[in-house]
């Protein structure tokens, strides 16, 4: 059979604007994720406990109530910035904190908390850095509300401050508690 | 259980898709009467079933069924009832489901209304149909099913609709979207029917007409609602963005174009037909490439449903088989066609060629300003570039100017060959007479020269004069002239009224861009600005309460030379539920100007940031896109598409022969 070579122009077009789609595609935005996971199940993890690595932690470990994740590492400055609101949460507010050591050494992290104080009920420990890539993080710190079926219902990305807290995070906590009072 | 229902009947649908797509094209392939008659009966169960689905999950919203995820996500208790309805469609799980709903309704509607078609044929076009049918359908199944259970635990509430798309725009603007979107996999089956057959002629040209135009003035709505919603629900004052998601409806939209006046070339004439066949193909592709850009997360855009690399991955394959397959079957069976009558370069065929390469350049251009951040990130590694305005209107005016300047000599052409006399004896005055008038028009009501909207402006009173030229001319030497107009054909005056939209869309945008005002300013109760000859007073801000949102209402007054014209409210609307702030703007529409006003942020404890525009002409845009949307829809009511049934198998007969 013969083809006109010209009719197959528009195949060999498609067939470059698909080898263009197809890396895009690899490339996957990580600024796109923000919102993506709002109203998605906390993802699933089995990983250590930071201070008692016998102990292994999955994500029934946050649920059954309303409660922060915090996402931190030793290495990150603004962890540090955030650390006093973070503190006076754990002391003043009724909220579990949970915290998840991301990319960091365990040791490090243990003596971080020590000078520092701790203000989490527990940190789980992700040297690997598998369950933050689950969470869509890209930077620490980063603070997730989760409700108390384990669905994450909101997501701070950068420090915790008084006013964020009081302006973005206590009214979700407020809402998710109200909700879950109506049931 | 009603979700597991809808569940259900999804699965029997593809059932039924998979059977539309295989037992008519064996039949076509054994010469099987009996297989290739199944068509209608196939199409019929297939709609039904995709319509059961989609009323199982409208039941689920509208019982606040919390348990289904995608409801939960989607809705809440005080939502109220429409927008529980439009929130069926509000995101990509569910917007897929009427997307495949409306792919059913086409497939039905071309099965009950193909009486003129061969079984041969009729077994063809419904196989590939029924073969699209399978792909959306499993997509669904596969990586977006929205009757998805939150099980065992669920939320008493939901978080809510996206304030952005509760809104009547957003209620019709997808459903009119996805009509014309699917609407062009009609032309596009006749495409790969014909094809397949190896019979390709003015036929199928003749067929395929009819849904093309009715494909295509449904997407003219769709996008039209869409420029109106973003002007008037974003609170920027905008009417079109260059956005990704913007674009990638507007490229199906331009090769459409190209592909509706192709066809009336290839159907008068029998030329240009293994283009139009390409061009049916594009089309179609366009459409689904949307659907890629939209839902695979490659570009962001402000209107990107979630990302999801399955789902991209999915339609990526799909784009490859259904495209790179048509495009390669196009390759083999396209050789060798020859054009039914030649023409020389002064005939309405080379008017229609420029209007076809024209329309693609542009599409060209769009299409490279969409997809050049993915080869930027690609060929540097991950460094992001975003693609403005600047380049679209640097790139896109000039072709679509030089675009218009053939349209509006169009009118003037015959078949075949023009003599160049009767080019410069009809329109040596219009031009004349329409750039000199606008330029008066202009210097009078503008108080100033503006070269470039005389130049624009002028075009399109130039179309107009033109286009009236053309119907006064085919009356002139009747004896009664108003039955003379009424014996002209419904397809005619389906092209008059599209031209005609163009020519009002292009003064709309060409004159608000020009002419628009705005001011973005800090005003205390009390404070007045002036714009544009209005006195804007800010008479302050009151808390009020809707269904599912609290709001800071701003009340403004707005008087002309101390006469009250309007008092607008715009509002500041926060939705606890999604946890979303929503600018509400409000308009006081004309038909020469809007007024619109916006609340930005509070500065202090009465003083707002205020958005205020003097907009003229803005609403020509949309009346514009309304006018070739009512142009293209009704030349389906053409009289030769209601050919009785003898007169249609007596064409069949001389198959090949244009009426």
């Amino acid at each position: 059979m013969t083809v006109n070579k010209s009719l197959l122009i528009p195949l060999a077009v498609f067939i470059l604007l698909v080898t263009v789609l197809a890396f895009g595609f690899r490339l996957e935005d990580p600024h796109y994720l923000p919102s993506e996971l709002i109203a998605k199940p906390f993802p699933d993890f089995n990983l250590q406990d930071l201070h008692d690595p016998e102990r292994n932690l999955t994500v029934d470990d946050i649920k059954g109530n309303v409660s922060l994740v915090n996402v931190w590492a030793t290495w990150c400055p603004n962890c540090l910035v955030e650390h006093p609101e973070l503190m006076r949460i754990s002391r003043e507010e009724d909220i579990p904190l949970y915290g998840v050591n991301y990319n960091d050494d365990s040791r490090k992290a243990i003596g971080w908390l020590e000078r520092h104080e701790n203000p989490f009920l527990f940190s789980i420990v992700d040297d690997k850095g598998t369950l933050a890539i689950d969470l869509g993080v890209y930077g620490a710190p980063e603070t997730f509300v989760v409700d108390r079926q384990g669905v994450i219902q909101y997501r701070h990305v950068g420090a915790v401050s008084r006013e964020i807290w009081e302006r973005k995070i206590f009214p979700v906590v407020e809402l998710l508690r109200a909700q879950a009072g109506g049931d | 259980m009603v979700a597991e229902l809808g569940h259900f009947s999804l699965i029997l649908a593809l059932g039924l898709s998979v059977c539309l797509a295989v037992l008519p094209a064996t039949g076509v392939y054994l010469r099987q009467a009996h297989l290739m008659q199944l068509t209608g009966s196939l199409a019929a169960g297939l709609f039904v079933f995709v319509l059961f689905s989609f009323l199982c999950l409208g039941n689920a919203f509208l019982n606040d069924d919390f348990s289904v995820a995608y409801v939960a996500r989607n809705s809440n208790s005080a939502l109220p009832l429409q927008y529980k309805i439009s929130a069926i469609w509000g995101a990509h799980e569910g917007s897929f489901l009427l997307w495949s709903l409306v792919m059913a309704g086409w497939t039905l509607a071309v099965s009950q209304f193909s009486n003129g078609l061969t079984l041969d044929m009729r077994a063809r076009v419904l196989s590939v149909m029924g073969a699209l049918s399978v792909g959306f359908i499993l997509f669904i199944l596969l990586t977006s099913n929205p009757f998805d259970r939150n099980l065992p635990v669920f939320p008493a509430q939901g978080s809510d609709l996206n304030p952005l798309l509760q809104d009547f725009g957003l209620i019709v603007h997808p459903p009119m979207l996805y009509m014309g979107y699917v609407g062009f996999s009609v032309p596009f089956a006749f495409a790969i029917a014909t094809l397949t057959s190896g019979k390709l002629d003015s036929a199928w040209a003749r067929w395929s007409r009819p849904w093309t135009n009715l494909a295509w003035a449904c997407l003219t709505i769709g996008i039209t609602l869409g420029s109106w919603w973003a002007y008037y629900e974003l609170g920027w004052g905008g009417w079109w963005f260059w956005d990704a998601v913007e674009n990638a409806s507007f490229m199906p939209w331009l090769v459409g174009t190209a592909l509706v006046h192709s066809l009336a070339a290839t159907e008068k004439r029998g030329v240009f037909k293994s283009w139009t066949v390409l061009l049916a193909i594009f089309a179609f592709s366009f459409s689904l490439l949307g659907a890629f850009l939209v839902r695979s997360g490659v570009l962001t855009s402000v209107h990107a449903f979630a990302v999801d690399p399955e789902r991209g991955l999915f339609i990526l394959a799909f784009l490859i088989i259904v495209i790179g397959g048509s495009l390669l079957l196009y390759a083999i069976k396209a050789t060798g066609i020859k054009s039914d009558a030649g023409f020389t370069w002064s005939g309405r065929e080379t008017m229609l060629l420029v209007n076809n390469v024209l329309l693609m350049v542009a599409t060209g251009a769009v299409l490279l300003g969409t997809i050049y951040p993915l080869i930027y990130e690609a060929m540097t590694d991950g460094r992001k570039i975003s693609v403005g305005p600047p380049y679209f209107n640097t790139v896109f005016v000039p072709v679509v100017m030089l675009l218009f300047f053939f349209m509006a000599l169009s009118p003037a052409s015959r078949w075949r060959s023009t003599p160049v006399e009767k080019f410069l004896n009809e329109q040596l005055l219009p031009i004349l007479g329409s750039f000199a008038g606008v330029a008066i028009l202009v210097f009078i009501f503008a108080a100033r020269f503006e070269p470039v909207v005389v130049l624009i402006v002028g075009v399109a009173a130039w179309i107009v004069v033109s286009l009236i030229r053309d119907l006064t001319g085919r009356v002139r030497h009747k004896n009664n002239k108003i039955a003379a107009l009424f014996r002209q054909p419904v397809s005619y005056y389906g092209m008059l009224l599209g031209h005609l939209g163009i020519a009002v869309a292009i003064t709309g945008v060409c004159i608000t861009v020009y002419f628009s005002e705005e001011k973005d300013i800090r005003m205390a109760p009390g404070d007045v600005v002036e714009l544009s000859g209005y006195e804007v007073k800010f008479k302050g801000v009151e808390k009020v309460r809707g269904p599912n949102y609290i709001a800071d209402r701003g009340e403004i007054e707005i008087t002309r030379d101390g006469q009250p014209v309007v008092i607008l409210f715009p509002e500041k609307r926060y939705y606890p539920a999604a946890q979303n702030v929503m600018t509400e703007a409000d308009i006081d529409a004309g038909l020469f100007r809007d007024l619109f006003v916006a609340l930005g942020e509070p500065i202090d404890d009465t003083a707002w940031a205020v958005r205020i525009q003097h907009k003229p002409f803005v609403r020509w845009v949309w009346f514009g896109g309304l006018f070739i949307a009512f142009g293209g829809g009704i030349t389906v009511l053409d009289r030769r598409y209601r050919a009785t049934r003898q007169q249609r198998s007596a064409a069949m007969a001389t198959l090949g022969v244009t009426s």
